[in-house]
């Protein structure tokens, strides 16, 4: 056999090639025998076991949704709750025929056009098998009905679950947000495995941005089923893991005391602790509810919802940008000190108006007539002086202006806890070449010398901003989450303080002072009777542009028109708790709206929480 | 006046009726001129199978994820991957992977080193590697590098091998099919190590060395069954003996995929009209268990349709094999295809109860990429074989 094994040789390998081919095929094929019998046993000769056994009792695994973490405010004060309702559903798939049983279900249950349409909608992205909700919320007399005609309602389920309820309704909405039924784009991102059994998801505020925590895990149970899908008992079970519970900083009184203040004006209040940079009252008027949204939103409530004036699904609080007016001076009085501009002891002239050099075109103070001479910083804070602040910041030029504005949070985002805050606008040459594609002019310098032009700002900002400049520097993200389950969030130290000379500090804040406490400041109303010192800066965003020598006139124009009154303020002045920033979308005048709605904020933070420290509600 | 006809890649000079004659007999292309570089190096009949394939996987797997676009759009993508590394690998010549076998071959070694080392692990194996963008598991790669390698060094030696060559050939498949034990992955590592004895036997293993080796598994097998198996494996095992005595832990899969493959019939159940697959009884039923979807759905019929195809690529694989040019591409293309042909036989055999669960994908139809490509990669190699030039003497 093994003649010849010096050389190889092609023919005779081939040929033990082909007898081992052969021998290999002849086991395939063997093989391939086994395969076909096996599926012919199963397929043929036991089929009928196995259609018995696949139509009649059999076992399920089921996915058991976990409860939802509940959302308390810093009391405890409940904001999310989850109450168990019971739900009629369809299953297609097992009904005789679906038409007739929604006849029958509408001929029982009387039911709206609104869940017929919301059905029909689900019915066209459900999975095979997939139970589709039809109404929610059923009272014990309609589940009797339901159950007195089981017999002739296949496919009709009634099963208990838990719904979402808020319960503070639109005072929380666009904090806490709300959950809704999952929709297709977001089938394909989630893990399936996770969201088994669950039907909602966070789509808005901290339940979308706490999701992850709030969700926790499911759990299953092998429950053995009837051949219509009933289950008949539950043979094993894991228990779902519930989400964690959301502890806030916010406080629920406080937050109604900030709709109450705004009344029915439209706009938006911010209040942070300066300590730990948590959020005390995170507020956008009007509000809505949100309840509305976790079952499915009807067409006519959405379009209502959509289609006012007043935009109540808008959140201004996080999203609403508008020129932050004067609210700016005392960050660029600061700035114009720290980077050596001024002395301390500068003194302009002002005739109620500021001109570029050789330019004709006034640049109008609000006070007719001018401050007068011998303007100062203390002043021109006190009494909202524009003409100082134009000289000021021309002469400081716009790369300082938004290199101060930065460090104060303008232009960025704060990084607050709550998904999709706007970033506002930091005018810089950069950002203009970018936006507009041309170079800064000098008249740009001047507008955004006090917070006009360009220059957008959140009120979250602005309360951040507030912050910055009561504490001399101390920057902290604010927080609206102070603990998720056992995890507790006591960052309470500054991530940094700002490199900005203490010595500067001193006359802006007591400037800020005067603006409540001083007999010609421009708050000086709201701090009548004040038992604490407030430091604060009122503000007025043009909503419409006013031609040269043409006057303001309120009179004139529409209430949608007027100007957006601003207001920023913190207390007490030395160490301060409370930072507040607000707007009143054409509340005209920082002074007679915005600050009186401060007051009232402040005044009830300092009565609820008397001291400083401790007063962190404990579970 | 005869005409002549210079073949330039050859150096030669022929006859017109010899040049004919090539001609009718071997077909254009038969002097290994440069071709247009799609032009011959496809074999159109293994395509068009690996295309039918291809549709009928979809089709399944749509039904099996439950109607998802996005993992029939991720799979499609696999697909195109697989073909376009299948067309690459097809224009290798053939002496260039015998001459570099040894390179795939370390590579792999390598990484599985390295998966043991810094691997990640789901489900408490350690069987990926990620690599940033892609994450694989490297011990894919040896399921072709190793037939490679054995072939590679058998189509060397003399034949039939003695006794230090089918050592040292039992060695190079014995080696990274341990290391893939250690990951561990049983399934792979036995796949592994048969793909490279079927080179060893397709090069003439020896009688006595073929019972040899049986013997030798029958002596460690209780050896293996105490030390190496982990006791999911071994549950698995007890589990295939006797389903019912663990109806709801490891012999779920089991009742549920035949009570699926049972319960659809001769004529199946129809498309997405499975319960079983539908109601999510069915375990992994887009991965290892989507046999048990189209048996339910298409029936017998359809999964002898299914079968028909894989005999039909499993057949132009063996007559590829026999009309390869050289011992090198005969054992390597023998080789994949018996390992190809195993894949199939393991995966409907441990559906349908007759082997246990050990996680091996159904071939082009179970969804996953890792797998797709390197099926596809052999395939190639496979095509490359088949359009090796025809050497004229």
């Amino acid at each position: 056999m093994y003649a010849d094994r010096t050389l190889k040789n092609p023919f005779r390998e081939a040929r033990l090639f082909f007898g081992r081919i052969v021998f290999a095929m002849l086991v395939v094929a063997l093989l391939l025998g086994v395969v076909v019998w096996r599926y012919y046993q199963l397929q043929v000769v036991r089929h009928q076991d196995f259609v018995t056994q696949a139509e009649n009792n059999r076992v399920h695994v089921r996915a058991i949704p976990p409860p939802r973490g509940l959302i308390f405010d810093r009391n405890g004060v409940l904001l999310a709750d989850n109450r168990t309702g019971f739900t009629l559903s369809i299953v297609v798939e097992r009904a005789q025929d679906q038409r007739q049983l929604l006849a029958d279900l509408d001929q029982l249950l009387n039911l709206t056009d609104e869940e017929v349409e919301r059905f029909e909608k689900l019915l066209k992205r459900r999975h095979p098998y997939e139970p589709v909700p039809l109404r929610y919320n059923l009272s014990e007399e309609e589940q009797g009905v339901i159950a007195v005609n089981e017999y002739r309602l296949d496919g009709a389920e009634i099963a208990a679950e838990l719904i979402r309820y808020y319960p503070q309704k639109e005072h929380m909405a666009h904090v806490v947000g709300y959950v809704g039924r999952i929709n297709e784009q977001e089938t394909e991102t989630l893990d399936r495995k996770r969201y088994s059994g669950t039907h909602m998801v966070g789509k808005t505020g901290l339940e979308r941005f706490y999701e992850d925590q709030l969700l926790g895990n499911p759990g299953y149970e092998y429950v053995e089923t009837n051949a219509r899908g009933r289950v008949m008992r539950v043979l094993e079970k894991i228990d779902p893991q519930r989400g964690e519970d959301l502890y806030l900083y916010l406080d629920n009184r406080l937050q109604e005391i900030a709709f109450a203040a705004l009344g029915e004006e439209k706009g938006a209040v911010v209040a942070i602790e300066t300590d730990t940079g948590g959020v005390l009252a995170l507020a956008s008027a009007p509000g809505f509810d949100p309840n509305l949204f976790v079952t499915g939103i009807s067409h006519e409530n959405y379009r209502l919802l959509t289609t006012s004036p007043d935009r109540p699904l808008f959140d201004r609080a996080l999203r609403g940008q508008y020129p932050p007016g004067s609210t700016v001076k005392p960050i660029f009085g600061l700035a114009a000190l720290d980077s050596g501009i001024i002395p301390e002891n500068y003194k302009i002239y002002d005739p109620g108006f500021f001109q570029l050099e050789n330019r004709e075109h006034k640049y109008r103070d609000w006070k007719k007539g001018g401050h007068g001479s011998r303007v100062g910083l203390y002043d021109a804070i006190v009494q909202s002086c524009d003409t100082f602040f134009y000289t000021v910041g021309v002469r400081m030029g716009v790369d300082r202006l938004s290199h101060y504005g930065a460090l104060f949070g303008l232009g960025q985002k704060t990084g607050i806890d709550l998904p999709a805050e706007a970033t506002g606008i930091m005018p810089s040459r950069e950002w203009k070449r970018g936006a507009y594609g041309i170079a800064w002019y000098p008249g740009d310098t001047v507008n955004t010398s006090i917070g006009q032009g360009f220059m957008l700002a959140t009120p979250l900002q602005l309360a951040v901003a507030a912050a910055r400049l009561g504490t001399r520097g101390q920057v902290r993200p604010p927080r609206v989450v102070r603990a998720a389950g056992e995890e507790l969030y006591h960052e309470v130290a500054p991530d940094a303080v700002l490199d900005i000379a203490p010595r500067h500090w001193t006359p802006v804040l007591e400037a800020m002072r005067g603006v409540v406490h001083d007999g010609r400041g421009t708050a000086r109303q709201a701090g009548v009777g004040m038992a604490y010192e407030m430091g604060g800066k009122t503000g007025t965003a043009q909503v419409v542009g006013i031609k040269q020598d043409e006057k303001y006139d309120a009179s004139k124009l529409a209430k949608l028109q007027l100007d957006h009154a601003l207001f920023i303020a913190f207390a007490p002045v030395e160490n301060p708790r409370i930072a507040v920033g607000i707007i009143v979308e054409n509340g005209e005048h920082g002074s007679s709206t915005a600050a009186p709605v401060a007051r009232q904020i402040i005044d009830a933070y300092f009565a609820y929480y008397p001291r400083a420290g401790g007063d962190v509600a404990t579970r | 006046m005869p005409i002549l006809h210079t073949i330039r890649a050859q150096g030669v000079t022929l006859q017109h009726d010899d040049f004919v004659r090539h001609m009718k007999e071997h077909g254009p292309g038969v002097y290994g001129e440069r071709r247009h570089w799609l032009g011959k190096k496809i074999d159109y009949l293994l395509l068009l199978l690996l295309l039918m394939l291809m549709g009928v996987g979809l089709a399944v797997l749509y039904s099996a994820s439950g109607r998802t676009l996005a993992v029939l759009e991720r799979q499609l993508v696999y697909m195109l991957i697989g073909l376009g590394v299948m067309v690459v690998v097809a224009q290798v010549p053939v002496r260039l992977l015998e001459r570099w076998a040894i390179l795939p071959y370390l590579a792999g070694v390598g990484l599985l080193v390295a998966v043991l080392l810094v691997g990640d692990g789901a489900k408490g194996a350690r069987r990926w590697l990620d690599l940033g963008i892609v994450r694989f598991q490297p011990s894919e790669i040896l399921k072709i590098a190793v037939p490679l390698m054995v072939a590679s060094f058998l189509g060397r030696q003399l034949l039939p091998p003695r006794l230090g060559q089918v050592v040292l050939a039992v060695l190079l498949a014995v080696v990274p099919a341990a290391l893939v034990i250690a990951q561990p992955d049983l399934g792979t590592a036995l796949l592994v190590a048969a793909s490279g004895f079927f080179a060893l036997f397709l090069a003439g293993l020896g009688k006595r060395y073929i019972v040899g080796v049986v013997l030798a598994a029958l002596v460690a097998a209780p050896v293996f069954w105490s030390y190496v198996l982990h006791n999911y494996q071994k549950q698995r095992i007890l589990t295939l003996l006797d389903p019912q005595s663990d109806k709801l832990g490891a012999g779920w899969n089991i009742i549920q995929s035949t009570t699926a493959i049972g319960s659809g019939g001769i004529h199946g159940k129809g498309w997405f009209a499975g319960t079983q697959s539908q109601l999510d009884f069915l375990p992994e039923s887009h991965t290892d268990f989507i046999i048990a979807v189209l048996a339910e759905e298409f029936g017998l019929i359809g999964v002898m349709l299914l079968l028909l195809l894989y005999v039909l690529i499993v057949s132009r694989g063996v007559i590829i094999s026999l009309r390869a040019q050289s011992m090198f591409g005969r054992l390597l293309a023998g080789s994949i295809t018996l390992t190809f042909f195993v894949y199939v036989f393991v995966n409907m055999g441990m559906v349908s109860g007759l082997l246990p669960v050990v996680g091996v994908p159904l071939p082009l139809v179970s969804y996953g990429g890792t797998a797709i490509v390197t099926l596809m990669l052999g395939f190639g190699m496979l095509m490359a074989i088949s359009t090796e030039k025809k050497r004229l003497v």
